[in-house]
């Protein structure tokens, strides 16, 4: 019983050297440039109307996106709560289909679609015979809101139209029924009682804006630093690292925040509406003025998704014409770059490293879930909001602490390519612990009694019992953890050395290099991460475990 | 002069014909009670009056006026729904005063109105509590408020004491009927339950599968069922079909004399057997002057308290037999044959329109 509950040890020694002490140690160094005053490079960050500036430019982006994306999300997640019709289920997939991918590609998506030589303005000028690009969003707010937006709204679909779904509808008709016209129905009645389910939706959202680094690098430009992209500056570029520290520490600060809030509005959705099965609430009947606004809805979110079509169209147009001169070109080093790698090179490291990090993942992610998973474990409540800390900490400011926490013995990792899986775990574990725990808790006890009885061994119990059951929950939270890794690119930017380079970070390269042909390719390289990260998720999608959305 | 007139309504869903061809009435201040089992139709009937549903046939007019594709909300009806459907994000006052600000009244008035309908329905100084923190029969109370406030032509409920125990339906069933008979609002009461019928309604509609069986006052329909499943509706116990033949009706258990020569008449038509059960008596042996009796094997036998029922077989049917505390009858076990007597004042007999 005992040597059970020690196994919990693993995990919590994993997550004090690799989560905990490099937090200790980006909060040292925001203090040591001063250590008898102690809060020098906080005082020196606040003093300075460019750092003032550059949180409150955080919050206002992070709101406005916010509020962009609401408005997307908001209308959709009603038609998919309260409406049926052929292919929904297909095109709730595809909505999601933004939120799964890498922010790198999410951003080369919408160069591809609204860049200067970008699908739209290629075509807008070809229309029209235009000298120059009629739209003109590159390094602008608005494409970044809107990259925003595309990326978060199915956050909202997700949890708001779970919730609507399952709101009692005879609510709404003893509105109707007491006087109510649709209108005041809806501002009385419906939103009042979404409101938990849309701000937690929002936060979420939010927290997400507020941390945005690769939207935020590739598609702003310096002039729109959010937090995370002056944290990275002052990290990879002034080397002005206490002052790092100090803004990483002013930023958690405030994720934490966002995340308590979050907590909060989802614990009050859960308790106090009566919710009925969804069956019960969806219409069925249609009149042609709806299909038509259905059919319109389609095309909206195929449109919706034309960041990610016009990626493949511009990674396979070249000069004119359709072909792989983008591909092939991944091949060579024309300019003789000291960080070149070749495509195979990087894309096997990319693969090898997710699976490394999907593999160190499950085993924490599944051990701590069984510690969990036990009713009224003493401080499990405590453990819980320990080992889900990481979620709250940037992919830069994870990068950042193991830079300055890993650089000497004994824990010199900086040349190794562990680091890299090391942080990208970190981001993962929690998705495998937030997958996995709902499955676990609704095993039946029974069943392993019985297999005992029978006179299974514990692990012959494990294998024959446990993960046949839990199989499907622990493929979602490995294929969450590959697609994280797949994807991750704020730590990895950090960390990685030239010969572990992957794709995201290739992808950055080839984007700082000059030249259309360097577009080009990194344009190809983005298709091919997408198409990687979608196969994953096609998995997901078939062999969900229940509806649980549960991120 | 009916003040609602429904007309021949029919309306189908994926799976058929929720509600077949219904027509129905009721007069100003009337309370209609609506009985059936539950999917025969009933709360659909209700959903199509208060205009939730539309129908695929047939019209519903009030006070003279069709109401035909009429918004919910412009028909000024209330409908009390089994869940009750309290606004949970509103305490009591906002829940009652909902209907008054829709129209938008003025405040003192709402506030008024509110505090009124709240004595009304016994709950004065529960205004600002929340839904959750009230009880069952609470909830009841403000539901029924919720709906009064607005002042509906029309008041509608779906089951709506269906959740509760036994002691508080019967006791806001009581309540609930001076409320509205006091106000005097035309309503509808849909129910399973006969008791709750009788105990709410001043006229009964008793549907199936989608369609009245039959309509009239609780008297009336106990006075000429029109067809067995209306007399089991109303709880009759022994009911039977029978033939009119020379010497009397026969029936599954024996042949009943007639004593109205016009149905005497009617050689071969089918009559509804009605025998009370609360006066047929049970011998051990032979018959008695009270009529002719009738030979059987006891079937069953349940105890209610005091009361038993004990049900017998005789020929091809049963006949349920009420036993009242200390008669002899009560030692009998199942197996025993016995004679029943039914004397002619137990029997009833109903022609059948077919």
């Amino acid at each position: 019983m005992t040597a059970r509950r020690l196994i919990i040890i693993g995990p919590l020694v994993y997550l004090t050297v690799f989560f905990l002490y490099p937090l200790g140690a980006i909060l040292a160094k925001s203090l040591d440039a001063d250590p008898f005053i102690g809060f020098g490079p906080f005082s020196r960050l606040l003093g300075d109307s460019y750092y003032l500036g550059r949180i409150w430019f955080t919050i206002w982006q992070a709101t406005v996106s916010t509020m962009l994306t609401v408005a997307i999300g908001l209308p959709v997640a009603y038609l998919f709560a309260k409406h049926e019709f052929p292919g929904k289920t297909v095109l709730k997939a595809v909505s999601t289909v933004p939120f799964i991918m890498p922010t790198i590609v999410v951003a080369m998506g919408f160069i591809a679609l609204a860049g200067p030589q970008g699908l739209l303005n290629s075509a807008l000028m070809d229309i029209f015979s235009l000298d120059n690009p009629p739209i003109r969003i590159t390094n602008t707010l608005t494409i970044i809101f809107l990259a925003h937006a595309f990326y978060n709204y199915s956050i909202i679909v997700r949890i708001v139209s779970t919730f609507w779904a399952n709101l009692n509808p005879r609510l709404e008709e003893s509105a109707a029924m007491l006087g109510a016209r649709r209108f005041d129905t809806f501002i009385y009645v419906t939103l009042p009682l979404l409101l938990p389910a849309i701000v937690s939706s929002a936060v979420l959202a939010f927290a997400f804006a507020f941390t945005s680094f690769g939207v935020v690098l590739v598609l702003g430009g310096s002039q729109f630093a959010t937090l995370e992209v002056a944290t990275y500056e002052l990290t990879a570029k002034l080397f002005r690292l206490e002052l790092a520290g100090a803004l990483a520490i002013i930023q958690m600060l405030f994720t934490y925040a966002f995340l308590l809030v979050y907590t909060r509005f989802q614990a009050g959705a859960a308790v106090r509406v009566d919710l009925v099965p969804r069956e019960a609430t969806s219409s069925h009947k249609r009149g042609t003025g709806q299909t038509l606004f259905l059919i319109a809805f389609v095309f909206g979110l195929l449109a919706m998704l034309s960041p990610l079509w016009a990626l493949f169209e511009r990674a396979l147009s070249s000069g004119g014409g359709y072909s792989f001169t983008h591909f092939t070109g991944l091949f060579s080093n024309e300019s003789g770059s000291y960080f070149y790698r070749s495509p195979v090179t990087v894309i096997w490291n990319s693969v090898r490293f997710a699976a490394a990090t999907m593999a160190i993942s499950l085993v924490v992610g599944t051990i701590v879930a069984y510690f969990l998973a036990r009713p009224r474990r003493h401080g499990a409540g405590v453990l819980d909001a320990l080992f889900m800390m990481p979620l709250g900490v940037s992919a830069v400011i994870m990068g950042f602490g193991f830079l300055i926490a890993f650089n000497r013995d004994p824990l010199d990792l900086r040349a190794s390519w562990f680091i890299l899986v090391i942080a990208h775990s970190l981001i993962a574990y929690p998705f495998v612990i937030r997958s996995v725990l709902p499955a676990l808790r609704g095993m039946p006890v029974q069943l392993r009694e019985a297999a005992a009885v029978l006179g299974a061994s514990p692990t012959k119990t494990f294998l024959h019992i446990d993960l046949p059951i839990l199989s499907r929950a622990l493929l979602v939270g490995s294929t969450f953890a590959f697609a994280v890794s797949m994807g991750e690119f704020g730590a990895s930017l950090l960390l990685v050395r030239p010969e572990f380079t992957t794709m995201p970070v290739a992808i950055f390269r080839l984007l700082s290099q000059p030249g259309a042909a360097n577009i080009g390719q990194a344009l190809a390289m983005s298709s091919i991460l997408m198409v990687i990260v979608a196969a994953g998720f096609i998995a997901i999608e078939r062999f969900r475990y229940k509806d649980m959305g549960g991120f | 002069m009916p003040i609602l007139e429904v007309s021949n309504i029919s309306k189908s869903f994926s799976d058929g014909y929720a509600v077949y061809d219904v027509s129905l009435t009721a007069e100003r201040g009337e309370i209609v009670g609506l009985l059936g089992p539950s999917g025969c139709g009933k709360t659909t009937l209700l959903r199509l009056v208060a205009g939730l549903e539309q129908p695929d046939s047939g019209s519903i007019s009030f006070d003279g006026v069709t109401l035909d594709g009429m918004a919910p909300k412009d028909r000024g009806f209330g409908l009390m729904f089994q869940d009750l459907a309290l606004f949970p994000h509103m305490d009591v006052i906002g829940n009652v005063s909902f209907g008054l600000r829709m129209q938008h009244l003025a405040k003192d008035e709402v506030r008024q109105r509110v505090d009124d309908l709240l004595g009304v329905v016994d709950l004065t100084g529960y205004g600002h509590r929340k839904v959750h923190e009230l009880s069952g029969g609470e909830r009841q109370r403000v539901a029924l408020a919720r709906s009064l406030a607005p002042k509906p032509k029309l008041l509608m409920f779906d089951e709506p004491f269906g959740s509760l125990d036994r002691g508080l339906r019967e006791s806001l069933q009581t309540e609930v009927r001076a409320i509205l008979k006091e106000i005097g609002v035309t309503s509808i009461y849909v129910t399973h339950d006969r008791d709750e019928a009788f105990a709410m309604a001043d006229s009964i509609v008793i549907m199936d599968k989608g369609s009245v069986v039959q309509a009239g006052t609780a008297q009336e329909l106990f006075k000429a069922p029109r067809s067995e499943l209306v007399a089991r509706s109303l709880g009759l116990k022994n009911v039977m079909l029978g033939t009119v033949a020379t010497p009397g009706v026969e029936s599954p258990i024996g042949v009943f004399p007639i004593d109205d020569p016009a149905l005497g008449n009617n050689v071969g038509a089918r009559v509804l057997v009605l025998i009370d059960d609360r006066q047929v008596s049970i011998k051990q042996q032979g018959g008695s002057a009270e009529g002719p009796a009738l030979e059987g094997i006891v079937d069953s036998i349940q105890f209610h308290g005091g009361e038993s029922d004990l049900v017998i077989r005789i020929g091809e049917g049963k006949l349920s037999c009420l036993v009242r505390p200390g008669d002899v009858s009560m030692a009998l076990a199942a197996g025993d044959s016995v004679s029943v007597v039914v004397p002619p004042h137990a029997v009833r007999l109903v022609l059948l329109d077919r």
